[in-house]
């Protein structure tokens, strides 16, 4: 937008065809005296208002946005109103964890006969957007790092390398199930005894290599999409199982196609701050789990790794160590002793924590600072279990054209944005995307949040928990008791 | 004047500001915080901290931008006339001092300098920042588990590519000039003469060499991989985790694939930009035509063009590798593929079915 040197500040108004545009249309007919700062455009229903509009709004200099739409009940398509007030009341709530004021986003209904009514909201939104004044740019803040906050000190469930757990079994039970299915996924050593990487097991011999312990931090259930139809088995984690089962609640994946087998998870290792311990080194063996630590040698130097500091922080985090949905699993789930502790688990997470312990203008400079030095490698998008666009993401098209190819933060930010809202009640927080960043970005942030809010807004709804459950975005209630709309 | 400075490690910030008046961008490592600590290339000013730390980025944005303008462009309305086009071309190449990169790093930059240089047409927006470049390395004190710089032809004491080489001694540092233009800098900064400790600095680059384990021979490594090109199954075998989101290639000091687009609507007041960015050969647009047909239409395709790229193409047009060994690929692999083992696995292939000699 062209920078504007009157006293009017930039107000973007997206407007249903059906009633807002109408309504406005009967405000300039009755000459009804409006502020001129919104600039209109139209679109054939609030449901087909992108959150990542308003964003992109927001972004590229507008003061305020503006959504209208046909009265609940009255839309002319009859539901597409429902579906805009869940996603863009989730907006409203995203916003400030980017450092953006959610008053600078209202969305509203007016009918077409309501031409008062119009008058009214385009005032008071206009006041409101003038009384905060013209908004901050990310270009005008100095970036600046913060240092995360302290993780939970005491692990909810004991953590372990699981090595007691029954892996014979549960090989000789791969073995079993091999010959009527196309691959199993699970681990194996990678390049030393202290890296796992992914094992695509098809014949026998395959699974004499599989590996259980806390090295086998990949979900392997990234995996799925490329082979839909097929029949698979995959070796799950109780979190990777929750990006199944959201899989599933999607009708991404079919359940008759998929044998899932368990084993109980202890916990897997953070190799952000694994590697910060070891360094560099170029021979590392005799890798010994006990209950507590793992010790390993590291150029004839003995290292030890104690879980409770080492593993990830949604391990220390976590309540359940078997999946709730799950074909072939040996072992038991100490779930039940784990009660007393959920208090714990409801704390907020270390990347959440320090983003919402800032004020807004801090959070701007902090995300500019952390994306400033992201270089779009897209590990974050393709470890995704739930980006199941693949090669048609949205942020490389040309058409619509979402994304520049221009290098800064603020589109960056933008494409965490992108993935973040389409993650929006979907997300189960399996952490890959902030694994896999090279730079340590702590773009999980973002995906926490979006949890959150979706967890207050929908009677504590958690993507990937019940497989014939519907996710919230992709349904609608017609009275919702958590969204308190404007009064006005 | 000798070609050896010696200096203490106190004095390592102090070579930096002696260095960086001759320059109009000093990049040095620069260590970041967030939830894994990761070391980038940044712009120095006096007094930031300076980490020597291999850098989790090659510095080889500072030739070959992630994103650069090439020009700008815009249509002015005229009512009289037709409408008039302008165009700017834009080079942005400031005086730039790499500083305390790798030997990989370097190797890296040299692998650039073929394509971009070497060829029949000269690329305009390289050659400017190239021209204007010192780099200054710090030789490895070890191999690390990811690197493989000895499979490909260097070693952790490497110097091609370098202006001024440092190297860790038990007292402090060593500097070696390696160019007319390294010479004339380290004379300018006027640190102590080092000839007296070329010993030590001969003895830790040995100890360096001494810390790798064998590497294999990849002398035939390019007849090797033309004899398993057309074998879809060997690269879907090996490619069977790969995410394909292209971490390896935006973290590789040695791939040089771009894209051009057109940012910005040439009418508005603004204009609009043609812009050059770094793209990699993982993504399904790197090859999508117009037609929508896609001749690498999967992974394994995909990576077997990065493989073969790197040690057979290339090695054939230039007659070196397009890979320095840094192993960033490898360690910056969500999934921890080793492009090592894809190597070795075509190397045991071809030697386990002689049959298959030849190419087929």
């Amino acid at each position: 937008m062209s920078d504007v040197t009157t006293k009017e500040l930039r107000i973007v108004g997206f407007l249903c065809n059906w009633c807002s545009y109408g309504g406005a249309d009967t405000a300039g007919v009755a000459r009804a005296k409006q502020p001129t700062d919104l600039r209109i455009i139209r679109v054939p229903c609030s449901g087909r208002v992108d959150p990542l509009f308003i964003v992109r709004a927001l972004f590229l200099g507008a003061d305020g946005v503006l959504v209208s739409g046909c009265h609940p009940r009255d839309c002319h398509y009859s539901t597409g109103n429902f579906y805009a007030r869940r996603r863009l009341e989730v907006l409203k709530q995203f916003l400030p964890i980017l450092g953006i004021d959610s008053r600078r986003f209202e969305y509203t209904w007016v009918s077409a006969s309501e031409g008062q009514r119009w008058q009214h909201v385009v005032t008071t939104f206009t006041e409101q957007i003038h009384s905060l004044g013209a908004a901050p740019k990310f270009m005008d803040v100095e970036p600046k790092e913060f240092k995360l906050g302290a993780r939970v000190s005491t692990p909810i469930l004991p953590l372990g390398a699981g090595q007691d757990q029954p892996l014979k079994e549960l090989k000789t039970a791969i073995k079993e199930a091999l010959p009527k299915l196309e691959v199993v996924i699970g681990w194996q050593q990678g390049r030393d005894p202290l890296h796992a990487v992914p094992l695509f097991m098809r014949k026998a011999e395959d699974v004499d290599k599989l590996i259980w312990g806390p090295c086998n931090v990949h979900n392997v259930a990234t995996y799925l999409r490329e082979y839909q139809g097929h029949k698979v088995g995959l070796v799950l984690k109780a979190c990777d199982a929750r990006s199944v089962i959201e899989l599933l609640q999607e009708n991404l994946a079919s359940r008759e196609d998929l044998t899932l087998f368990s084993l109980p998870c202890q916990g897997t290792f953070d190799y952000g701050r694994v590697e910060q311990c070891i360094g560099r080194y170029t021979q590392l063996s005799d890798v010994q789990f006990t209950q507590s630590a793992a010790t390993v040698m590291v150029d004839g130097t003995s290292k030890t790794l104690p879980y409770a500091e080492y593993m990830q922080s949604k391990c220390l985090r976590c309540t359940s160590r078997l999946p709730k949905l799950v074909d072939i699993s040996f072992g038991t789930d100490p779930t039940e002793d784990a009660k007393d502790a959920r208090e714990s688990a409801e704390s907020l997470p270390p990347e959440l924590a320090l983003v919402e312990s800032l004020s807004l203008e801090e959070r701007m400079a902090f995300w500019r600072a952390s994306m400033e030095r992201c270089i779009r490698c897209g590990a974050c998008r393709n470890s995704c279990p739930m980006c199941i666009c693949r090669d048609h993401c949205i942020s490389d098209t040309r058409d619509p054209h979402f994304m520049t190819q221009a290098d800064t933060f603020l589109e960056k930010l933008f494409f965490q944005v992108i993935h973040a809202l389409h993650l929006a009640g979907r997300c189960t927080e399996c952490g890959e995307c902030q694994r896999s960043c090279p730079l340590g970005i702590p773009i999980l942030a973002l995906r926490q949040k979006l949890n959150r809010i979706i967890s207050e807004l929908f009677a504590g709804y958690q993507a990937g928990s019940d497989p014939s459950q519907v996710p919230p975005l992709l349904c609608y209630a017609v009275e919702e008791p958590k969204i308190k709309e404007r009064e006005w | 004047m000798s070609a050896y400075s010696y200096l203490t490690a106190q004095e390592i910030p102090t070579l930096v500001e002696r260095l960086a008046p001759h320059f109009e961008q000093v990049l040095v490592p620069t260590e970041q915080k967030g939830v894994k600590e990761s070391v980038i290339f940044a712009p120095w000013t006096k007094g930031s901290p300076i980490s020597l730390a291999k850098a989790t980025v090659p510095p080889k944005a500072a030739v070959f931008p992630k994103c650069e303008t090439l020009f700008s462009y815009k249509i002015e309305k005229d009512t009289q006339d037709a409408p008039k086009l302008t165009l700017n071309p834009e080079i942005y190449a400031p005086k730039t001092l790499i500083f305390a990169a790798r030997p990989c790093d370097a190797l890296g930059l040299n692998i650039l300098d073929r394509p971009f240089l070497q060829s029949h047409y000269v690329d305009p927006y390289y050659a400017a920042k190239r021209d204007k470049l010192c780099v200054v390395t710090l030789t490895c004190p070890s191999g690390c588990e990811n690197c493989f710089c000895h499979w490909v032809g260097i070693g952790p004491a490497a110097t091609q590519g370098a202006d001024i080489v440092l190297t860790a001694i038990k007292s402090g540092y060593v500097a070696q000039a390696m160019t007319q233009k390294g010479q004339e800098l380290l004379e300018k900064c006027a640190f102590k003469d080092g000839t007296d400790k070329v010993p030590e600095v001969n003895q830790a680059r040995k100890a360096a060499w001494e810390s790798l384990k064998p590497a294999p021979d990849l002398s035939q490594i390019h007849s090797t991989l033309a004899q398993s090109f057309a074998d879809l199954d060997f690269w879907t075998q090996e490619t069977q985790a790969c995410l394909s989101c292209g971490a390896c290639t935006y973290f590789c000091p040695t791939c040089y694939c771009f894209t051009i687009t057109d940012e910005g609507d040439a009418q508005s007041p603004q204009g609009g930009q043609r812009l050059r960015s770094q793209d990699n050969c993982m993504a399904q647009l790197y090859t999508r035509e117009a037609s929508g047909h896609n001749p690498r239409p999967n992974k394994a395709l995909r990576m077997r063009n990065r493989v073969t790229h790197k040690y057979m193409t290339y090695k054939e047009t230039w007659g070196a590798f397009a890979c320095s060994g840094c192993g960033r690929c490898i360690q910056h692999c969500p999934v921890g593929l080793d492009i090592r083992a894809i190597l070795l696995a075509a190397i045991a292939r071809t030697t386990n079915t002689p049959d298959m000699q030849g190419g087929k």
